[in-house]
């Protein structure tokens, strides 16, 4: 079972790091992030069963972290529809240079 | 004393100046919520939090100085590394207090959290500096990160810092997901969170070829690398320097970046010394592409914010050759070189804090055009700012050792890392180019007609700018005060360090 559990955890965060990479989306690059996040919050508790409970406590931690940073993100993301109508990444472009 | 961390009371006796920091920050919290926003009460906050860093900084130091020590079994580290990094944040933390008291009406803040969440910050990055489990760095990491990406968006009426907020948090967050992937594949390999035992289990089981292990490091060597701006994971750099109020990408661009660099360099020496073989090249060439990348783009700069943005990239791949260089002297270099660095990108961005408008928040190097001939002190403390970020002798005081012990870390390095310090050498060459440009039109050029009177600078901010240019040419004067103290602060355990039983780690180019 590890192996597989693995493998579907590599599968997961191959597919949220190609979404971050490829959506221009805010909020769908935020929920490609957690994807990412998730993905080794399963990898943890994979390996939690042949090391011990050491990454389950991690997983803990982690999802306490991911909620944070999601009240956070949102509100950043609130922020910037404010200002330009829009969380599109494209329209996103005062700062260049 | 040594502490027994496996004890509660003495754990908390360990953590007592994060402790106090955090309880302190709460409080204030409480303090600055309690009453309608204002400028006075942003004031009133902001002298508070500038009280309990200087208490914090008064524990640190006294810790420091009772000598004390811990045992291995632990999650923290009590070391004279962790308290001189405490001392270079804590220091930072009070200039960016200091600055932001000062520059918050220029943007238009008046919200006294903005105070507090600096002094999260920092207490994030003391737990950086003193973590010893990939727990507790992943923590502090978030704490540290959570807090700056609120102050990236503080000026909530500018465009521009949203839009900062945002790409940092975007990319902020990316960065964790690698970093954490990377850890938990170590955790995988070895079975072992803690710093310590990392490097243990790899010398007792000899997993120097584990391909998990391997393919784990190289992705906590990418989310570091974004985290400590190193090319090609900079992007977001020069965007959040700029868009960010100008008191705050001095907090980035100084502190943050130590404390990460600081994570770094305990996990990589205690952790992975063995692997150096699989590490090392990855390392070299990171150092070289974000030293080449840097300085070429920072050529091209118009705007001073975005060119010191690309300054403190080009200044990760400095300090990258002294992991690279993994020896005890690299790593007395390291927190050499970090001391200097902090000191004069924080003076740099305490000047740009001081010439902007009111409202304005484009910071043109055009702007600085005849500024001798107006403000002449400011232009001579942006003169050794950035003649010390060149490393230029004399004049650039400390800046000069910093990149002359480096290049000595390199030179004597175990692996031999000639040809990384001649590109260090020429790619500061170029460096030449946009720091003397800047000096050039400060000295050189007549003030253009029309040219907005820079607006008066507050005391606060004197009070900075004197501190770091007093510090910079004074311990450029007397270099060896600072050496003896890095020396002592220099990963004490590292020459003792069982992984050194191994032998010498070959690295060939």
């Amino acid at each position: 079972m590890l192996a597989e559990s693995l493998a579907l955890s590599a599968l997961l965060f191959t597919i949220g790091v190609v979404g971050v990479l490829t959506r221009r989306n805010a909020i769908i690059l935020f929920m490609c992030v957690e994807l990412m996040l998730n993905a080794v919050n399963l990898s943890f508790v994979a390996l939690s069963k042949v090391h011990g409970v050491g990454g389950q406590v991690f997983v803990i931690f982690v999802m306490t972290v991911a909620a944070a940073e999601a009240a956070v993100g949102l509100a950043i993301i609130i922020a910037i529809f404010r200002h330009r109508q829009s969380v599109n990444l494209e329209d996103i472009n005062l700062l260049k240079g | 004393m040594t502490f027994d961390l496996l004890n509660p009371v003495q754990l908390s006796s360990a953590l007592l100046p994060d402790l106090l920091l955090v309880a302190g920050a709460i409080l204030l919290m409480l303090m600055a919520a309690w009453r309608p926003d204002s400028d006075a009460r942003q004031r009133t906050v902001g002298f508070a939090s500038i009280g309990l860093l200087v208490l914090t900084m008064g524990l640190v130091v006294w810790m420091a100085v009772s000598g004390l020590t811990a045992s291995d079994k632990g999650v923290i580290a009590v070391d004279g590394f962790r308290w001189m990094v405490d001392l270079v944040v804590l220091l930072g933390a009070i200039g960016t207090i200091a600055l932001a008291i000062e520059h918050n009406v220029r943007d238009g803040i008046v919200q006294a959290e903005s105070h507090v969440l600096v002094l999260f910050a920092t207490s994030g990055m003391m737990i950086l500096a003193g973590a010893r489990d990939l727990m507790v760095v992943f923590l502090g990491i978030e704490i540290m990160s959570v807090a700056v990406y609120v102050l990236a968006g503080l000026n909530r009426r500018s465009a521009r810092s949203a839009e900062a907020s945002l790409k940092y948090f975007l990319l902020g967050a990316f960065a964790t997901g690698f970093l954490l992937y990377g850890i938990a594949l170590v955790y995988g390999a070895t079975g072992q969170t803690q710093i310590v035992e990392i490097g243990n289990a790899i010398r007792r089981f000899d997993l120097t070829n584990d391909p998990m292990l391997l393919v784990g490091i190289g992705l906590m060597l990418i989310g570091m690398g974004f985290k400590v701006a190193a090319a090609p994971f900079h992007m977001w750099a020069p965007d959040v320097y700029d868009g960010s109020p100008t008191p705050i990408s001095a907090f980035m661009a100084a502190t943050v970046k130590a404390a990460a660099f600081a994570t770094f360099m305990r996990i990589w020496y205690e952790a992975f010394y063995n692997m150096f073989s699989g590490w090392a090249p990855s390392v070299w060439w990171l150092a070289v592409v974000t030293m080449v990348v840097g300085n070429v783009v920072a050529l091209s700069q118009k705007n001073i914010k975005r060119m010191l943005a690309y300054s403190s990239i080009v200044h990760s791949g400095y300090l990258l050759v002294a992991v690279t260089a993994a020896s005890a002297l690299a790593s007395t270099a390291f927190t050499f070189y970090v001391v200097a660095y902090t000191l004069a990108t924080f003076g740099a961005f305490a000047v740009v804090a001081s010439m902007q408008q009111l409202g304005e928040t484009d910071a043109r190097i055009s702007d600085y055009e005849g500024l001798w001939h107006v403000r002449p002190w400011l232009a001579t403390a942006m003169a050794v700012y950035l003649l010390a970020l060149l490393g230029f002798p004399v004049f650039g005081g400390v800046g000069f050792f910093a990149k002359w012990y480096l290049i000595q870390a390199a030179l004597a390095a175990p692996a031999g890392l000639t040809i990384l310090a001649v590109i260090l050498v020429l790619t500061s060459v170029i460096s030449a180019g946009y720091y003397l440009q800047v000096v050039r039109v400060m000295f050189m050029k007549p003030r253009p007609e029309g040219a907005p009177e820079p607006l008066p600078v507050g005391s606060l901010t004197r009070a900075v700018l004197a501190v770091t240019v007093v510090l910079i040419l004074g311990l450029g004067l007397f270099p060896s005060r600072l050496v003896e103290m890095t020396q002592m602060n220099a990963f004490p355990r590292y020459p003792f360090s069982p992984a050194l039983q191994m032998g010498q780690p070959q690295f060939r180019r």
